[in-house]
């Protein structure tokens, strides 16, 4: 479609949600990427049963293309650095959420427990309940993820993720696997699970990359 | 290759319920879906500002260039209202899709089959129904399907008249909110006993779809994983705040 196509009658509420955030709402308009629109609220969006695994048999492993595996436990997780990150979440079901706040760890200081292969170029997140998601190195290094376990000052609810997931905010949320028990360096990109059924390999939000061929 | 933006035209509505309207949109150029897949909606206003929703398709595959979308209408929203006060047939809307591969079933999969619903999560849900109906299948199925109110079950008539094919197809109801004078089904939130009970004859082979509010998927598919099924049979999508 080459010309735009007008939708008869359609004026559009252009709030773009609630405004009880403080944010201006030329601010709230220019973060909010193309065909979005923003909540207050934290939808979830799974495919499955949320998995549930004790602390005590959990574990954070890094594998692949590194000098040696490394593997934390929960207690050796928290006890890393961490800090506060306050970011924009978009979901390709068309939420965004403006300032989330998080902890958690930047894959930045989980890489520095290992030696990273020259040939590394992919990461492969992988998850209880056995999913994964794909992101080239460039899209998580330099603060860009984070491994978070708290939201809003609180423990991550296991609808969302917890104990522990995944955070790519530049990227649509299915990016950020909940659930994450590890993160596979590869030196070939492998779809994950919705980047297999449909959803697109990257997934940039600015770019709308919903789908396969965006 | 690209999930192309088609021109849809409505082709006829339906209100299901006071609040929740089938919209049956001509699609000339649509390549088919399987049940449980949605599209997205465009929706341009005439400076260029848009905004886009998904929504899950109504109806089965087997009904060809055309495909039916159920929507609540949300109080507040700023694309259900306008669909519902606005549109009316012979608009044309934005569409694209099919989009999601996994929330589907198809009558090749077999079954046996749970279908649990809350409120408007029974769309995708219908769509399973409907073609296994038209596929003329008789994969024993249950629907568990969880309304406030007797008279906003989304597709009540049509279900009992499923039911009634007695072809293995079975509704189970429950009515949270009110029931009517005589009312013989549940009245209660959807529970692990339930689940129970409409998973018993159906036995440990079967797949289980759940949609609806986040809090009711979370209860269905922990109840159903704690009931033996094993989670990759069990496949969910959930759509509003977890409540908390």
């Amino acid at each position: 479609m080459t010309e735009r196509f007008v939708t008869r009658g359609f004026v559009g509420r252009r709030d773009q949600g609630t405004s009880d955030d403080g944010i201006a709402p030329d601010d709230r308009r220019r973060r909010t990427p193309p065909g979005q629109y923003l909540t207050s609220d934290f939808p979830v969006l799974s495919a499955g049963p949320t998995p549930r695994t004790p602390l005590d048999r959990w574990s954070l492993r890094i594998e692949g293309l590194v000098d040696r595996p490394v593997e934390w436990s929960w207690e050796q997780l928290l006890a890393l650095p961490a800090r506060d990150w306050v970011v924009d979440i978009s979901c390709v079901t068309k939420w965004t959420h403006l300032d989330m706040r998080w902890k958690g760890v930047s894959v930045d200081t989980l890489l520095e427990g290992v030696e990273l292969d020259p040939r590394a170029a992919f990461a492969i997140a992988w998850s209880d309940g056995g999913y994964t998601t794909n992101l080239p190195l460039g899209d998580v290094l330099n603060n860009q993820a984070f491994v978070a376990y708290e939201y809003d000052g609180r423990p991550l609810a296991p609808e969302h993720g917890g104990p522990a997931r995944l955070v790519v905010p530049a990227r649509y949320f299915w990016k950020s696997a909940k659930w994450i028990r590890g993160l596979r360096l590869q030196d070939r990109d492998e779809p994950g699970f919705w980047e297999s059924l449909g959803y697109n390999n990257r997934g940039d939000q600015w770019l709308e990359e919903r789908y396969s061929g965006d | 290759m690209a999930i192309e933006w088609q021109l849809g035209t409505v082709s006829s509505t339906r209100d299901e319920t006071a609040t929740v309207r089938t919209f049956t949109l001509g699609l000339p150029a649509w390549a088919g879906h399987r049940p449980g897949q949605h599209v997205d909606l465009r929706l341009t206003a005439d400076d260029g500002y848009s905004v886009e929703r998904s929504y899950s398709i109504a109806s089965e595959p087997e009904r060809a260039r055309e495909v039916d979308i159920t929507v609540e209408r949300i109080p507040g929203g700023e694309v259900s209202p306008f669909l519902h006060e606005v549109v009316v047939p012979g608009d044309r809307l934005e569409v694209r899709g099919p989009i999601g591969g996994y929330f589907v079933w198809e009558a090749a999969l077999g079954g046996p089959l749970l279908l649990v619903a809350g409120g408007s999560g029974v769309v995708p849900l219908m769509a399973m129904a409907r073609h296994r109906a038209r596929a003329g299948m008789s994969i024993p199925t249950r629907l568990v399907f969880s309304s406030r109110t007797y008279d906003e079950v989304i597709y009540r008539e049509e279900l009992d008249r499923l039911a009634a094919a007695r072809d293995g197809f079975e509704v189970v109801h429950t009515l949270t909110r009110g029931q009517p004078p005589g009312w013989t089904g549940f009245s209660r939130r959807i529970d692990e006993a339930m689940l129970a009970d409409a998973l018993e004859p159906l036995g440990a082979a079967t797949r289980a779809y759940a949609c609806g509010p986040t809090a009711l998927v979370e209860v269905v598919a922990n109840a159903l994983v704690r009931l033996g099924l094993p989670p990759d049979r069990i496949r969910t999508e959930r759509f509003g705040p977890t409540g908390t």
